[in-house]
């Protein structure tokens, strides 16, 4: 059953770019949650046959370009967890949403590690201590992200 | 596909679907070395301006609505408060401009004296930075200012306080900063006080720099205030940079290593500062050695500059014994012609850089 609101794709993703811009204090900068992993993981549940491996790598590189990190790193991180999310995918589906969100937040903690990984391959200054407790925040947002994203994709299908 | 897990996924699925993943992370580490060694990207960057610069300034918007309504929304009392602070900081900045205008007259005469090349005045342009945040690990600002305004690559960022960055990148409505504290930048500077000349690297906190591989012998103190020296030719000379917090051996025990706080805010939300041209300023040279020269020859050789000096000196060494003022040099230059050793020691410890000067070496 296909959605019947196909902008919501595109558009979720943008929200999710423009959050990852969004200023907040420099201190809680650490704690900002990976925004577009969230959404990209609903899509790839959702939809996987629009959402796999190269969409989820040129949604990357286009994070990588507007936030300015190094080109490929992101694209690295997201295609790291599409493809384990592609793995578990039917499995994931049938968890309860509290499991759900704890797969997340594994899936993110995974995530941090990649790039803990990648920056001190390169000799780049790995990311202040706080970044390690994002991914539980990412955990705690999973339910109310998916209730929404959900709710607008099934909306517009329900009001066809 | 089935929407259960079972053993029934095909193998030669997941072959597949593995050999694409090492596709794409193949792709990626290859985007990540071209990126970070070469740097060989950036013409992609500045293509995918198109791309980035819209999305950026929607994203900056929340910023700027919030910086709009603090501002409309100001109580009275508010606004009056702001007003009268800063009213008096026009008054006392105009009392230090009175000041320095007398200072920077005598400094056009004596250039004049000297022959020297006039400075050119500060050519500057206001670019607010746009409230975004970029990579954290990475120090960049963004600025609401572009190609459009007449921003350049290169161009040096500076703000009150001192220097901020360097434009690194230019698109037609923003123009992307390489903030100083990055780790992939490092910029010539001179010390302030004795003109040493240091390089002082990024560190990726923002509130940070580093010296790197100071000689033990050098004259660099904790406090001292860091200028841009103009080496280079990309920085003008003469802003400052920071001050030294902290220096500590390295682990050779050859080298000092060293902290810096800098100078400028550099954090976002504000305006900063663009250095249209470059003034021509000669650059911060090694004063030591210069100065160090001078002292034990005046003490020693008695120019005739020397001669003039007695008349007022007497009235100091007859207070008190010369030593006492030995930190002053014209004052030892009258018992010097008795004990030239003494002023020697007086400018060594004035400048313990170099070796203890001889006056065979500065002949």
């Amino acid at each position: 059953m296909r959605a019947r609101s196909p902008w919501i794709l595109p558009l979720s993703l943008l929200a999710a770019l423009l959050l990852a811009l969004l200023p907040v204090p420099p201190q809680l900068q650490g704690l900002r949650p990976y925004w577009l992993a969230l959404v990209l993981a609903y899509w790839v549940m959702e939809e996987p046959d629009r959402v796999g491996l190269g969409f989820a790598f040129l949604i990357g590189l286009a994070a990588d370009l507007v936030v300015g990190s190094v080109l490929g790193e992101q694209a690295l991180r997201l295609v790291v967890i599409t493809f384990i999310l592609q793995r578990f995918r039917a499995r994931l589906r049938f968890f309860p949403m509290s499991q759900q969100a704890l797969a997340i937040g594994a899936l993110l903690l995974n995530d941090r590690i990649v790039t803990m990984a990648v920056r001190v391959t390169l000799g780049e200054p790995v990311q202040a201590s706080l970044a390690w407790v994002s991914p539980l925040l990412g955990m705690l947002l999973w339910i109310p992200v998916f209730m929404l994203l959900d709710g607008l994709r099934m909306g517009g299908w329900r009001r066809r | 596909m089935p929407s259960y897990a079972g053993p029934s996924a095909s193998r030669s699925g997941d072959i597949a679907d593995t050999l694409r993943l090492l596709a794409y992370l193949a792709m990626a580490v290859v985007l990540i070395v071209l990126d970070h060694r070469g740097g060989w990207l950036s013409l992609v960057r500045q293509q995918a301006q198109v791309l980035t610069q819209p999305v950026r300034a929607v994203a900056g918007l929340p910023g700027r609505v919030v910086e709009t309504v603090s501002n409309d929304a100001g109580t009275l009392s508010q606004l009056t408060a702001e007003n009268r602070r800063l009213r008096n900081e026009l008054l006392v900045t105009h009392a230090r401009m009175a000041r320095l205008a007398t200072v920077n007259a005598d400094n056009a005469r004596l250039r004049g004296l000297l022959g020297a090349s006039e400075q050119g005045s500060l050519d500057v342009q206001l670019a607010p930075v746009l409230d975004i945040d970029l990579d954290p690990t990475r120090q960049r600002l963004v600025l609401r200012a572009g190609s459009n305004n007449g921003v350049h690559t290169g161009q040096t960022v500076i703000d009150a306080g001192g220097v901020v960055g360097q434009i690194i990148e230019v698109g037609p409505l923003q123009s992307t900063v390489l903030l100083l504290t990055d780790p992939d930048h490092a910029m010539p500077v001179a010390i302030a006080r004795n003109g040493v000349r240091l390089v002082a690297y990024g560190t990726g906190r923002a509130d940070q720099l580093a010296l790197a591989s100071v000689p033990l012998s050098s004259d660099v103190k904790v406090g001292d205030i860091l200028v841009t020296s103009g080496l280079g030719g990309r920085f003008a000379a003469g802003f400052p940079v920071g001050t030294i917090t902290a220096l500590r051996p390295d682990e050779s025990r050859a080298f000092l290593v060293g902290d810096v706080k800098p100078a400028a805010q550099l954090d976002r939300g504000r305006d900063v500062l663009l250095l249209r041209t470059l003034p021509a300023r000669p650059v911060i040279g090694p004063a030591a050695p210069g100065t160090v020269a001078s002292a034990p020859v005046a003490g020693s050789a008695t120019p005739p500059t020397v001669a003039t000096q007695p008349g007022g000196a007497p009235k100091s060494s007859g207070t008190g014994p010369a030593s006492a003022s030995a930190a002053k040099v014209p004052h030892p230059a009258v018992p010097a012609a008795t004990t030239p050793t003494k002023a020697a020691d007086a400018a060594a410890k004035r400048e313990p850089a170099p070796a203890p000067p001889t006056p065979e070496e500065h002949r």
